[in-house]
């Protein structure tokens, strides 16, 4: 009982943490490691909600794929070191406080609703299994799923010519 | 258990510090990093229903916004090197040309 929040609460101040790290890093390879930091812990989360496919496409497709891409460009482009000017002064501290009162708000509003403070019971033992998942996504969620793969394709299509006509411009 | 409103409150925490960073910082790449950290919160909420719903469609959503994501981050990134390569710098301050 009390060992699920001991870990919950672990879990969260690591999360935190390093969304904070992120956002407060001057080096952007930095940056980028703690965010992977932060996809891994949510990745723990979605293993701990009975999500265990999800999980393993989390570490695959957001801390692997998409996080050396972002490693990659920053490397390729030699933006590692942020430029410290401040330029409109007034911008930084009314974002954050912009930022504490929709953290003040939303925490107030999802406590004082009483209704959504639900005990997540133990699950179903096939609960999130990935033959579960499979099944349901391609029966009832099969022409989503064949619309996700015109949508790879076009921004694959895209980026090519994004970057192709760079090229033709400099030859 | 956890109840799932302390799901709702670290997801809306996440959300919150995404929003921010898109707010303070000027490099390009670390806003659009905060905009993954906006769209993973998304993500622990869906996850976080589909549980104490015992229902499968959210999971699904986080399938497909994971699909979306990493397309939105393919093309986001092929545009920052292309304006890096017009422009010399991502800082999002000077990319102001269409400023009227």
């Amino acid at each position: 009982m009390t060992l699920d929040l001991v870990l919950f609460f672990a879990l969260a101040a690591v999360a935190v943490g390093a969304a904070l790290g992120m956002l407060f890093s001057r080096n952007a390879v930095y940056s980028a490691l703690f965010l992977i930091l932060n996809f891994a812990t949510i990745a723990v989360f979605f293993l701990l909600l009975g999500a265990p496919f999800i999980a393993m496409a989390q570490v695959t497709v957001y801390a692997g794929a998409i996080m050396v891409l972002f490693l990659f460009v920053i490397m390729l482009l030699g933006a590692e070191q942020t430029q410290g000017r401040h330029r409109g002064g007034w911008q930084r501290p009314l974002a954050g406080l912009l930022t504490i009162a929709l953290i003040v708000e939303s925490v107030y509003l999802i406590f004082v609703r009483s209704d959504l403070v639900i005990l997540i019971q133990p699950a179903a033992s096939d609960y999130g299994s990935p033959q579960a998942l499979g099944e349901l996504l391609f029966t009832d969620f099969l022409l989503p799923f064949e619309v996700t793969s015109v949508l790879l394709l076009a921004a694959m299509v895209g980026v090519i010519v994004l970057t192709k006509e760079d090229k033709k411009k400099q030859s | 258990m956890v109840p799932v409103s302390y799901y709702f409150a670290l997801s809306a925490i996440l959300f919150a510090l995404g929003a921010m960073g898109v707010l303070i910082r000027r490099n390009a790449i670390i806003v659009f990093m905060s905009v993954e950290l906006m769209l993973n919160a998304a993500n622990l909420l869906f996850v976080a229903f589909a549980r104490s719903f015992e229902s499968l469609s959210g999971q699904i959503y986080v399938f497909f916004v994971i699909a979306v994501a990493a397309a939105e981050v393919a093309i986001g990134l092929a545009i920052i090197v292309a304006i890096f390569k017009s422009r010399q710098s991502i800082d999002i301050d000077e990319m102001s040309s269409l400023k009227g």
